[in-house]
């Protein structure tokens, strides 16, 4: 019974999205049910968080290797959202002295900003900086160019890393650059074609066939025939 | 070691190598090309691509005063690659006086787009906060926000960033939806971002009477995806750090005409400066790519098996 | 360094080498960061030049309601007009964060080596943070303004938002409520069913316009573009030709593209002709792509050697920080 509602729920939301693209009355309709789509974003953080709350505190109480990382994970959560929430170090609004909570949350010097300026993104950005490292090992160990497509696309690869540089325009340099008949082949030039042709036309493709994919798959749902979302519920 | 074994080879030593030394080699191919700039200030030549032409075109057409959204969806993971390109245009809308309204769809991307902002407007004192400049903020929904944007800006966001109702705002004057804007530009680093733009609010403008003009910077990993984009659906792209680049040369150069005497602070040249480490990095992938080729095909020649 | 071969076990003295190592790794790192501090760094101009031992220091002078970053030469020039005075001062919180967030970074960057505790403890602490600053965002931007200001806007005007443009409640805002209500029964075993309501009104709106928008900008747009004229003049020759040429590759790029995607028939004859082409194509494209991704991944590892050479180190000023 509830996956029926559940279905029901669902292709009634997904028609009134498509019909109010056409109809102007569900215009207004759309925006109302934008706004309690937003609302639900906002509570799906609160519940990530309180997901993270109790899985970590399981950690804790279980007593397995590593908790005590679970521990200084949820001292970490508990402290920022208490600043965060509490807007600790934020001084009320010039406009409105009388509110403490008026001021902006994470005002420069307030507590919450802290931990976002020196905690957070430090670690986010170094993390995603170590990818560089990773590539640099993938491209020794894996790349080969073991067959004729291979070979394709590791010379496309040499061609843009070089030609987005300034390695690309020294290499080339030799070529005349207003010769308009082999201008192209200077190695700039050359990656500049090859992003506008070759990848322009296989990524076209790609996002035509997805978009059919993502329309059939839409229409599945909204007329109830894919229940995979609903998972394995009662 | 067996009896009668042969010692490794120089291939079989390299094929072996410890991963850390390939970390160590770009390390030292990205800090000593920055070590190197920041002590001398020098910077290699840009020469800008179409594509980067067209967006720079887009912003320089628009006659002084237009109003221009920017939607920085990045946090600060992808900073390094977006911050400049966010400060170019910032600067760039600044340049040609035009009004800015700045948001973000990302959570953590509140604090960079005030402190975009203030890097900027800061030092102009004919910019006053809410006259000509507003951060809207962040609101949560992705394309919901976008949804909403697009019939109503007050729904989305009912308030800018300080608590101040849009409708107390001398810069959202005449601006009910996202379409009065006279151009949108999003510097994104992936979903939500350039592409759902694209798809839930400009192409929607493109056979109505008014198309929305659009720009678009992104990451590298996101940049061929948006190419087909380009340039029916948008005006121009920034992609990586190399767009960003060329985008700042595009921007100091036009203040260089405009003033020869005029100097460019160093950190609006931050996008150039990081295109040293580039040029060194990439020379040492190429590098590492022909290596392991080449220790791959000699084992094969022995019969060794990969 | 050479790999240690798959289910080896350390051999007790190699344990002890290598804690010495790293002991020793660490006293010299050490002793580098004091003789930087010995160093020093010039600050100021002119008469105002003076040597200062630290680093990662940040100054800051009042500004608003708070305090605003200037550069450390700042503070040098201020202090030698006037050495008593108190407008530019070192900010404590700032300069021990700039420290903390050298010493995160290189504990992230120590996984290069090896896991450790410290990488351990670095990861632990971002997931916390990040999901507490999440948390705290989505509470004071989406939902003060939109769930409690829409349904006791008195309250909200009141204590938490008083600029806040409403004046009577929005009962409409009672369904997001009940919705994000049965969202948080997920995380009981016995309630979690109920989530499955606001899951489907998520999963069915965003269907709804996902097929709308992927057909319009992605199908139709897109397959628009493809009826461009394949003629295209040019002010010169070489422009024309050039420019023809690219927009018949374009087009017999797309449609063989899409004949290796298309699985429906098997690829012999012309169908599997196009389909080769189309390989040929996507491997163009795969290539273009790992270089682009490249560019991405040097481009955020060269602003974290800048973060630490400049603001912590600064070894280097190319912004004019200090």
């Amino acid at each position: 019974m509830s996956r029926s509602v559940a279905v029901l729920i669902a292709s009634l939301a997904g028609i009134t999205m498509v019909l109010s693209k056409f109809l102007v009355p569900l215009g207004d309709a759309e925006v109302k049910v934008a706004d309690w789509f937003n609302v639900l974003a906002a509570i799906a953080f609160v519940l990530g968080g309180a997901n993270l709350l109790k899985m970590n505190l399981l950690a804790i109480s279980a007593r397995g290797p590593g908790w005590g990382y679970s521990a200084v994970t949820l001292v970490a959560f508990l402290v920022t959202l208490g600043v965060g929430v509490l807007k600790a170090g934020v001084p009320p609004a010039a406009a409105f002295p009388d509110v403490p909570f008026s001021g902006e949350k994470d005002v420069a010097g307030s507590a919450l900003w802290w931990l976002y300026e020196y905690a957070m993104s430090p670690i986010t950005g170094t993390l995603f900086a170590m990818l560089a490292f990773y590539v640099a090992s993938a491209a020794f160990r894996a790349f080969r160019a073991k067959n004729a497509a291979a070979i394709f696309l590791l010379a496309t690869a040499f061609v843009v890393l070089l030609g987005r540089t300034y390695a690309g325009v020294l290499a080339t340099s030799w070529i005349p650059h207003d010769n308009a008949w082999v201008s192209w082949l200077r190695l700039e030039n050359l990656s500049a074609v090859i992003m506008s042709v070759f990848t322009n036309a296989g990524t076209r493709a790609m996002i035509i066939g997805i978009a059919i994919g993502v329309a059939a798959t839409s229409l599945k749902i909204m007329l109830g025939l894919d229940r995979s979302y609903l998972g394995g519920t009662r | 070691m067996s009896h009668g074994a042969h010692a490794p080879s120089l291939v079989d030593r390299i094929d072996r190598i410890d991963r850390r030394w390939i970390f160590l080699a770009m390390f030292l191919a990205v800090a000593v090309p920055i070590l190197w700039v920041g002590v001398t200030g020098r910077t290699f030549p840009e020469t800008p691509t179409p594509a980067v032409q067209g967006a720079f075109d887009a912003l320089e057409s628009l006659p002084p005063g237009s109003k221009v959204a920017i939607s920085m969806d990045f946090d600060p993971a992808s900073a390094g690659e977006l911050q400049p390109m966010a400060t170019a245009i910032v600067r760039h809308c600044a340049m040609r006086g035009h009004s800015i309204c700045a948001m973000t769809l990302w959570p953590a991307g509140g604090p960079i787009v005030d402190a975009t902002l203030k890097d900027v407007l800061g030092g102009r004192p004919e910019y006053r906060y809410g006259e000509n400049y507003v951060s809207l903020g962040f609101q949560a929904g992705n394309e919901g926000v976008m949804k909403q944007v697009n019939a109503d800006m007050a729904a989305a966001f009912p308030t800018d960033a300080r608590r101040t109702p849009l409708a107390d705002l001398p810069v959202m004057k005449g601006i009910r939806r996202i379409t009065d804007f006279d151009l949108l530009v999003s510097v994104s680093a992936g979903y939500p971002g350039a592409k759902e733009w694209v798809q839930f609010t400009v192409s929607a403008t493109l056979t109505s009477g008014k198309p929305l003009r659009f720009v678009a910077g992104s990451t590298g990993v996101q940049t061929p995806q948006l190419i087909p984009y380009y340039p029916t659906q948008m005006a121009g792209i920034l992609g990586a750090i190399k767009g960003a680049a060329e985008y700042e040369f595009l921007v100091n150069d036009a203040v260089r005409r405009a003033d020869p005497a005029a100097s460019i602070p160093a950190r609006f040249q931050e996008a150039q400066r990081r295109m040293a480490p580039q040029l060194f990095g990439h020379v040492l992938m190429i590098a590492l790519i022909i290596l392991g080729n080449v220790v791959f095909f000699a084992r094969r020649a022995r019969g060794v098996q990969a | 360094m050479s790999a240690l071969p798959p289910g080896a076990e350390l051999d007790p003295a190699v344990v002890r080498r290598a804690t010495r190592l790293w002991l020793v790794v660490l006293a010299i790192f050490g002793g580098l960061l004091v003789l930087r501090s010995v160093i020093g760094t010039e600050l100021g101009t002119g008469d105002a030049a003076r040597t200062v031992h630290g680093y990662g220091l940040v100054f800051v002078e009042p500004a608003g309601q708070g305090f605003a970053e200037v550069p450390a030469s700042a503070w040098a020039d201020a202090m030698a007009k006037d050495p008593a005075q108190d407008r530019i001062t070192l900010s404590v919180p700032r300069t021990a964060g700039v420290w903390v967030a050298a010493i995160l970074t290189l504990a992230v960057l120590s996984f290069l080596w090896r896991d450790n505790p410290a990488y351990k403890l670095a990861e632990s602490i971002v997931v916390g943070v990040s999901a507490g600053y999440v948390m705290s965002v989505a509470v004071w931007d989406t939902l003060v303004p939109k769930l409690v200001g829409a349904l006791a806007p008195g309250l909200t005007k009141a204590h938490l938002m008083p600029a806040l443009d409403v004046s009577a409640p929005d009962w409409w805002a009672l369904v997001p409520l009940a919705l994000g209500f049965l969202l948080l029964c997920r995380l009981a075993e016995r309630t979690s069913w109920l989530g499955t309501f606001p899951l489907a009104f998520v999963v069915g709106t965003f269907s709804g316009w996902k097929f709308v928008q992927y057909v319009e900008s992605d199908l139709l747009a897109q397959v628009a573009t493809m009826f461009d004229p394949l003629w295209v003049p040019g002010p010169t020759a070489a422009a024309t030709v050039g420019g023809t040429l690219c927009a018949v590759l374009v087009l017999v790029g797309v449609l063989t593209v899409l004949a290796y995607f298309f699985f429906s028939l098997e690829h012999r004859g012309p169908l599997g002709g196009a389909a080769r082409v189309g390989i040929w194509y996507l491997m163009i494209t795969f290539g273009a792509s790992f270089g682009f991704t490249v560019m991405g991944r040097i481009a955020l590892l060269a602003a974290r050697c800048e973060f630490l050479f400049d603001r912590w180190l600064w070894l280097i000023d190319p912004a004019g920080n200090h």
